[in-house]
């Protein structure tokens, strides 16, 4: 296979592996009304990460990995405390958690992880173009590159998620209050949802930086609400959409057209088809506002 | 610099500009703390992204008023569009502010990285505005920010009682004849300025914190807007000022960082000590009442012993209290020693008995009790077996003038529900309440 063939796919399916395993949850987090709780866990994993980091010394270790997804935890558990205390209301809450940890994090990173190469411009842009060259072997076999491994085992457990526990978040959704009288706990189906939330982060950052992680975790997902009310549908739509704007997103940040991030591409992409569908949807969408305010 | 400007103190541009920073930010902070609207400042600064790199892009210029009025732009663009999506899309509020954050950051992040693959231009200035660099702060920066944040200042002070009204009470406001909608499009237009002052300064990510931190502490130390929005501004200056001084003089510490970080601090402690509101007082409050509970029910236990034993300060050994309480917090030791201090109650062999005082005080719990259990069963018609465990919990609750009414409006009765004698009050008291009892009924 030419070199730069080889180099496009490994992007692409990248990113549609981000995609896929972020706009599986985002139907979730949009249901919720938590689609920023998603923002705040992917900025606030910063200080997990550096943590991790200072203690093996090593970029690629798993200490790093668990520290970043307990730090996700953290931050929907400060949340809610805050939230309990009620000394401040939900958006506040969230809106004092996630910036104090990412200041932490920052802090760290600048203090103890300086000269390494781990900056925080990596977390908020990520660097899914050096993805190719990341190769992972073990005991010298040759496995390709190592983050489409990553991201592909979050793809099949996020969707091995869904698939088998679709009941019971289905209800713990849309009436947590039936599904704690029936049984299901919503308390547990919460902070399950946020693991992998926080798992998805955590696997997403370094290709596709924090911020990305939100416009795949909310636009697709955002996207397909506006198309239909059935959930299984909604998965399916915002999937699909999560893997043309990573599709499409690559081919808008190619060289030959804007020779730009290919994360910020996708974004873009993500945005244009949330711009698109607000058009023109069916029944939600603007022009069919218009024609039915007009008729 | 003047030789008398000491070394660990930022240079006084910094310490102007900062000081602007924190003082807008936090003022327009109060009104998004009581609007439940947090994290709107959040998309704001990242909207902002674009527009700085299209003014570069367009004018080739790195000067501050430029790159500010290009932010300005994208930002109110972004919040024209989550005006939009409120009103003609099924988003709630939380998709619509996280889909216009990442999607405007996400074109941002295009416009800036095709801007640094030019092969001559250097975007440097511009990453500043990711995490702030409030060191490069000059004083043409000082000025403009003095000059945006005054606007910023004057405009809430000639609107303060229409957006008060506004953040308290919509609906009232609305019925006033208050143009809501032009208001809420002020006050967001003014969150998009101050943002714009703070993404220099703390940059993208950190800005909601200076929005959002200091008003919510401030919130924790008053119930009135006009001090909540003096401490706010006291503690936005101030813990950018404490922040700058911390990089200044330790090493590795951006400035951003260290001014959330400060402001993080002063927000912990506001919630903790704040007088009133703060949970330690809360904790000791509850910590307090939990004590007098458990006071007043082993109190109840002493009486019911002395009416078995028909002395009413019958000793009572520990293992025989022990069985009556459970394991329950606080631990019966430390309820006895309160009651010993507190002169109510005597160690006698291996327990304790009751003075006269603190048998005068249990008569005054069971009859709280008693009374209670009388009215629950013959005004509410509770059936005799639900009636105990209401009052048991009544019974801590209920003011001496309540029980006193409650005795009268029973028409003064000698037995609970169950036959048990209601205890009277000891002798001083006793012709007083009586008498207040008597006119009470009779009224």
């Amino acid at each position: 296979m030419a070199p730069d063939v080889y180099y496009s796919l490994v992007v692409v399916a990248c990113g549609i592996l981000v995609s896929a395993s972020c706009s599986l949850l985002g139907p979730f987090l949009v249901l919720r009304r938590m689609s920023l709780v998603g923002d705040a866990i992917s900025h606030a994993i910063l200080p997990g990460i550096a943590l991790g980091f200072i203690l093996t010394h090593s970029r690629q270790s798993l200490a790093m990995t668990l520290g970043a997804a307990a730090a996700g935890l953290v931050t929907v558990w400060l949340i809610e405390l805050l939230l309990k205390s009620r000394r401040v209301s939900e958006d506040t809450s969230v809106a004092l958690v996630f910036p104090m940890l990412f200041a932490l994090g920052v802090l760290l990173m600048e203090r103890f992880a300086r000269y390494v190469d781990l900056d925080p411009e990596c977390v908020i842009y990520g660097d899914i173009e050096f993805a190719p060259f990341d190769q992972w072997s073990l005991g010298g076999l040759a496995l390709g590159p190592r983050p489409l491994w990553i991201l592909a085992g979050v793809t099949l457990f996020n969707l091995l998620l869904v698939v088998l526990l679709y009941k019971e978040l289905k209800l713990t959704t849309f009436d947590p209050a039936l599904g704690d009288a029936l049984g299901f706990h919503s308390g547990w189906m919460h902070y399950i949802l946020m693991t992998a939330v926080a798992l998805t982060c955590v696997a997403a950052f370094e290709s596709v930086g924090a911020i990305l992680v939100v416009a795949f975790l909310i636009v697709p997902a955002a996207t397909a609400y506006l198309i239909t009310d059935r959930l299984s549908r909604l998965l399916a739509w915002s999937v699909g959409f999560g893997v043309l704007a990573a599709v499409g997103g690559y081919g808008l940040a190619r060289e030959e057209l804007l020779d730009c991030s290919v994360a910020g591409g996708m974004a873009t992409m993500a945005g244009l088809i949330f711009a698109g569908v607000w058009m023109a949807a069916p029944r939600q969408g603007l022009l069919a506002q218009l024609r039915r305010r007009l008729s | 610099m003047s030789a008398f400007w000491p070394v660990w103190l930022p240079d006084p541009s910094i310490l102007l500009a900062l000081a602007v920073v924190g003082a807008t930010s936090a003022s327009l902070g109060c009104f998004a703390v009581l609007r439940r609207q947090s994290l709107l400042g959040d998309t704001l600064a990242h909207a902002a992204l674009p527009g700085i790199g299209l003014a570069f892009w367009l004018t080739e210029a790195k000067s501050p008023l430029v790159l500010l009025l290009g932010a300005m732009a994208t930002g109110l663009l972004g919040a024209a569009l989550l005006f939009a999506l409120k009103h003609a899309s099924r988003l709630k509020e939380d998709a619509a502010l996280g889909l216009v954050l990442s999607t405007f950051f996400g074109v941002g992040i295009v416009i800036l990285t095709r801007l640094q693959n030019e092969p001559e231009a250097s975007q440097s200035g511009l990453d500043h505005f990711i995490y702030g660099q409030a060191a490069y702060l000059t004083w043409d920066h000082a000025r403009l920010m003095l000059g945006l944040g005054m606007v910023v200042l004057v405009c809430l002070a000639l609107t303060y009682k229409e957006c008060k009204l506004l953040s308290f009470d919509p609906a009232f406001a609305a019925s006033l004849g208050l143009p809501r909608r032009r208001l809420e499009a002020l006050l967001a237009g003014l969150t998009v300025v101050g943002v714009m002052l703070s993404l220099r300064a703390v940059g993208v990510v950190l800005t909601v914190a200076l929005l959002i931190g200091p008003a919510a502490a401030a919130r924790q130390w008053t119930q009135r807007l006009s001090t909540m929005m003096g401490l706010a501004i006291a503690f936005g200056i101030s813990s950018s000022w404490l922040g700058a001084i911390w990089s200044q003089t330790a090493d590795a510490t951006p400035t951003g960082p260290a001014i959330v970080l400060v402001a993080s601090v002063l927000l912990v402690v506001s919630i903790l000590v704040a007088p009133g509101r703060g949970l330690w007082w809360h904790y000791l409050r509850l910590r307090q009442h939990r004590r007098d509970v458990a006071a007043e029910n082993v109190l109840a236990d002493f009486y019911r012993h002395g009416e078995r034993q028909g002395d009413r300060t019958a000793p009572m050994p520990a293992a025989e209290l022990a069985d009556q309480r459970g394991l329950r917090f606080p631990p019966l030791e430390r309820t006895m020693r309160d009651l010993c201090r507190r002169g109510l109650a005597e160690s006698a062999g291996d327990g304790w008995r009751l003075t006269e005082a603190g048998a005068d005080e249990a008569a005054r719990v069971m009859r709280s009790h008693r009374l209670w259990e009388l009215y629950l069963a013959r005004r509410l018609d509770l059936p005799l077996d639900h009636v105990h465990r209401d009052a048991e919990e009544m019974e801590h609750a209920l003011p001496s003038e309540i029980v006193a009414e409650l005795d009268a409006h029973l028409g003064h009765p000698r037995v609970d529900p169950h036959g048990h004698p209601i205890p009277r009050l000891a002798a001083e008291p006793r012709p007083t309440e009586a008498k207040e009892g008597s006119t009470g009924h009779g009224s």
